[in-house]
């Protein structure tokens, strides 16, 4: 019957699905579990949710390995090297939240099933969106991954800053959506396709020079950047950060962030790679802004979470800025991909860890006051050491993880060798320095200052948090003494060769 | 012993030194010092061995190790030491027990000497890496403890002095980091190789002359601030002043000389010809500040930073000898680095003494000392005519061939800079005559005598100040091959020739 109405049943391969249909199946089991069980044992969805992270991670894993591909749905939803590495990032990103979240919503008066529940669906939004290859898969994998992330940034019900954080971010998100939506529907009109290969075909042949193509790129851009929260799109993240809940501001900062990176990379260097002369020009300015206005209020921030949050604005310019310098070659196209995916990947352990740090912390002080953190390594050493580590690789001061991941950048601006590059490039680096006086001023008050109310009682780290820091500063560290293990997977992670 | 990685172990043993200090447990402090000095003293050692073993009369690089580090960027371990750091080396290896031996944290011991390790590590890695992307590792990792030395142990002005160190110092990093990716990656798209190797860099140089200027500002910006150049030199009064007395002695002995010695070994080796047309603008930087480090100090109250203005002076000769590029002159630089090394080191020593004891470093409150402690007046005399250059004692034989070195190639600006000579005499003298002349009165009275054990801790500082000022020939002669090789280098790329004087003016 369904043949009959004109339908094919699409041919899919249920074996490269394999972690969304996990993920899938998790939030199902986690949606119907939380229904039967009574508040004491709620502690166990946390666990079938990690456990289904963990699965979906292990059948990503044997993907890679057996170096398996697919492309279904007439080329819409690729399953390649590029989609496993961003889909097994979100992953382990989604677990390391899990691990921040499990005490934090135990202890306050949360929902819950809920809360896992909607953590769930915003990564699976991302793990189809690391496939997507389809303006429509790609603007529904962004809707699944926004919706819950509006809905988890107002978890604090009874607190008015939760529910400005939630609002805010809501109706900009929808905003974006919109302005992305009518640039989706002015190229597809052009192109005739809403397959990225099509378009990149159409863009670079027939319909080159035709104005509402530019209108199109530019409208799908600008949503973009509200997503990435790039200046001057980016009102809403101070905002929506502070008043959310601290580890579902790590999941927005971090996940929802590179949700939104991955399908800007999909569309910019398969979509419309043969138009640099528009998008180049557009990411220039910004990335320049992003970096320059990021830093340059945070500098001025109290508060531990905003100043997070003007950080990851700037370290969201800097992933921008392989973006502007992309088109001049073929060579740089190469190295400007990969230096994004690397950033992303770097970025993901080291604002984790940060953000863990400051959710232990936050446990014994109630505040998120960076002056709160003053005399930190009085009775808390280790914490304090390892905010060091994270914020000296925010700050890109070798050998850790962030370094590499600024220099990945410079390469690309390097290759690039444009004029307008190398101006980008020591906009860059003068903003390197400016980020550094920020974390310095951190790491200062943690070290440095008198212990604010005298009181050195230390801080009881629950083992869920401290899996969370051992993971994110092993990766930290590991990568930036060994970037070999590392930096194979930027370049495998390539859709351009 | 001979494949033994000597200078892999200098640089490992610190480190370990200080992972071994985080593992005392808080509650028994005494052993941390134990630890640290017993670490301290092994690099000492084995630094000597180097000295021992190395061979006098080789240009190259000697005891080179080198292993794969990150192969798709052409990274590697790559160490090396010849005439230019052979000295320098031994110089931190000697600074690190002195200054750990000679001052105590205030609190929290623990921490303080684990810094000082891991700045110990990197301080020797700097001078030993052959490898760009290591030297800025290392580079990078010596901030780190030294921005918690002096923020946490210092005195009132400390966090604002850290900072300000802090940020001057990277905003140089930031800057060389560019240019060194700039260098590799202009040097991978002309020979289709990517390395980070100093010496295949310098051998295969492959950028126009713009290109080389602006990369060589890069490292030179760097290089500068660290020195420091004036007008680049601010941070450098607060950084001394406020920092622990060890963190002075450190700064001053073995931080400061981090930049003369990227000059050399980044500035001259890998752009010749540009140091060499740059020459004219760095001498007047060097003269400058040497004028302008002596006439501030001269006016300054507290004695702590008379002798941190001191040093702005003292590196002025260092960067005179540099770019006078004749042999004696970068001799004479890379001798100077050492015994400022060794003079302004115990001197900051002595005036944490002085301060440890009274309580001020101001010098109206101080006064006729020298009634109340004849012997420690003494060392103090000894160690400062030192730094002035009296005949006889080290400083002496840096500064006489620097300006001899200048005098060959540049002579104007050897004139103006003798001048300093005599301003360096005015400053030293008045300040001492003040601390230590005159009739002690109230607290001064009370002033201690200089201690068996501080005596201890100054004695090899005050044999060396000595030994390098009768008899220099050892350390000249290790240094001078390298030299030499260093300063044809440049007169070959550069087209011109040293005055026939400086080439008949050995050998």
């Amino acid at each position: 019957m369904l043949a009959a109405a004109g339908f094919h049943v699409p041919n899919l391969d249920y074996h490269a699905l394999a972690p969304e249909i996990v993920v899938a199946a998790t939030l199902a089991v986690v949606l119907v579990a939380d229904l039967f069980l009574d508040d004491d044992n709620k502690w166990l969805l946390s666990n079938v949710s990690g456990w289904g992270l963990l699965v979906a991670l292990f059948f990503t894993i044997e993907l890679g390995a057996r170096g398996h591909t697919a492309s279904m749905v007439g080329g819409a939803y690729v399953v390649d090297d590029f989609a496993l590495v961003l889909k097994g990032l979100f992953l382990v990103v989604g677990y390391i939240v899990l691990l921040m979240s499990a005490n934090y919503v135990e202890e306050g008066d949360y929902y819950e099933g809920e809360f896992y529940f909607l953590i769930l669906c915003s990564l699976l939004g991302m793990v189809v969106m690391s496939s997507a290859r389809d303006l429509i898969t790609i603007f529904v994998a962004l809707e699944t991954l926004s919706l819950p992330a509006y809905m988890l940034a107002g978890w604090r019900k009874r607190d008015l800053r939760s529910n400005e954080a939630s609002l805010k971010y809501y109706l900009l998100g929808v905003l974006a959506s919109a302005v992305m939506l009518y640039g989706m529907s002015l190229v597809f009109g052009f192109s005739g396709s809403t397959l990225l290969v099509d378009i990149g075909k159409a863009t670079q042949g027939t319909i080159t020079h035709a104005p509402l193509v530019t209108v199109g790129i530019f409208f799908i851009a600008v949503g973009f950047a509200f997503k990435v929260s790039a200046v001057p799109f980016h009102f809403w993240a101070p905002d929506t950060y502070e008043g959310a809940p601290t580890p579902v501001t790590a999941f927005l900062s971090v996940a929802s962030k590179t949700g939104g990176f991955v399908a800007l990379l999909q569309i910019i260097y398969i979509g419309f790679i043969g138009r640099s002369d528009v998008w180049g020009p557009m990411f220039w300015a910004l990335a320049a802004l992003t970096m320059t206005v990021g830093n340059l209020i945070a500098l001025r921030q109290t508060n531990i979470v905003r100043l997070l949050a003007y950080s990851s604005i700037a370290q969201a310019g800097y992933i921008l800025v392989p973006f502007a310098v992309a088109g001049s070659n073929t060579k740089s196209i190469h190295s400007a991909f990969t230096a994004s995916v690397v950033y992303l990947l770097i970025y993901a352990a080291m604002n984790l860890g940060a953000f863990t740090v400051v959710i232990a912390v936050a446990r014994k002080t109630r505040s998120g006051d960076i002056a709160s953190f003053g005399g930190l390594y009085e009775y808390a050493p280790g914490l304090t050491v390892l905010m060091t580590v994270f914020l000296f690789s925010l700050a890109g001061i070798p050998p850790l993880a962030g370094a590499w991941a600024k220099i990945f950048v410079f390469r690309a601006v390097l290759d690039s060798g444009t004029s307008s590059a190398v101006a980008l490039g020591i906009v860059a680096a003068v903003n390197a320095v400016i980020a550094l006086f920020y974390y310095a001023s951190v790491a200062r008050v943690m070290w440095m200052s008198p212990v604010p109310d005298g009181d050195r009682t230390p801080i009881r780290i629950p083992a869920t948090l401290q899996a969370a820091l051992g993971l994110t500063v092993l990766v930290v560290v590991a990568i930036g003494i060994y970037p070999q293990l590392f930096a194979h997977l930027g370049d495998v992670a390539s859709l351009v060769r | 012993m001979l494949g033994f990685p000597v200078l892999t172990a200098l640089i490992v043993l610190p480190a370990i030194g200080a992972a071994l200090v985080v593992a005392i447990p808080r509650t028994r402090p005494e052993i941390v010092k134990v630890v640290a000095l017993a670490v301290s003293v092994a690099v000492l050692v084995l630094a000597c061995y180097g000295l021992y073993e190395f061979a006098t009369g080789t240009a190259g690089f000697q005891f080179v190790s080198r292993h794969v580090w990150i192969k798709q960027w052409g990274i590697s371990w790559h160490l090396g030491i010849d005439g230019i750091s052979l000295f320098l080396v031994v110089l931190t290896a000697l600074l690190f027990p002195f200054a750990l031996a000679g001052s105590d944290a205030h609190h929290d011991v623990k921490a303080y000497t684990a810094w000082m390790l891991v700045l110990e590590a990197g301080c020797l890695g700097v001078f030993l890496a052959l490898d760009l992307f290591l030297f800025f590792v290392f580079w990078e990792i010596v901030l780190v403890p030294m921005y918690f030395l002096i923020g946490g142990w210092g005195y009132e002005g400390r966090v604002y002095a850290a900072l300000k160190f802090f940020i001057y110092t990277m905003t140089g990093s930031a800057l060389m980091l560019v240019g060194i990716l700039a260098l590799v990656f202009i040097h991978a798209g002309h020979t289709g190789h990517l390395t980070f190797d100093l010496q295949t860099l310098a051998r295969e140089q492959s950028f126009s002359g713009s290109t080389a200027r602006w990369l060589f500002a890069a490292f030179a910006v760097s290089f500068a601030i660290k020195v420091p150049i004036f007008p680049l030199h601010t941070w450098l009064p607060d950084a001394h002043t406020e920092a622990p007395t060890a963190g002075s002695v450190i700064l001053a002995g073995v931080l400061l000389k981090l930049g003369t010695y990227g000059f050399l070994r980044f500035g001259l080796y890998l752009f010749p010809k540009v140091s060499h047309d740059l020459a004219p603008l760095l001498l007047t930087l060097g003269v400058v500040g040497i004028i302008y480090g002596a006439i501030v100090a001269a006016v300054q109250r507290d004695l702590k930073r008379l002798i941190a203005y001191s040093s702005v002076a003292h590196l002025g000769f260092i960067i005179l000898g540099t770019f006078a590029l004749t042999t004696q002159g970068v001799q004479g630089g890379i001798i100077q680095m050492v015994n400022h090394g060794l003079s302004t080191g115990a001197l900051f020593l002595l005036v944490g003494m002085i301060y440890e004891r009274r309580h001020t470093r101001e010098i109206a409150d101080l006064g006729g000392l020298q009634k109340v402690a004849p012997v420690f007046a003494g060392v103090f005399m000894l160690v400062m005519l030192s730094s002035v250059g009296l005949p006889g004692l080290n400083g002496f034989v840096g500064e006489f061939l620097v300006l001899i070195g200048t005098f060959i190639s540049r002579r104007w600006w050897a004139v103006v800079a003798a001048t300093g000579v005599i301003l360096a005499a005015v400053y030293l003298l008045w300040a001492y005559q003040r601390v230590f002349h005159g009739v002690p009165e109230g607290e001064n009275l009370k002033f201690p005598e200089l201690r068996w054990r501080e005596g201890a801790v100054l004695a090899p500082v005050l044999a060396l100040i000595v030994f390098l000022g009768v008899y220099p020939k050892p350390v000249l002669d290790r240094m001078e091959p390298s030299v030499r090789t260093l300063v044809e280098r440049v007169d070959r790329q550069a087209g011109t020739h040293q005055p026939s004087v400086a080439q008949g003016g050995h050998r």
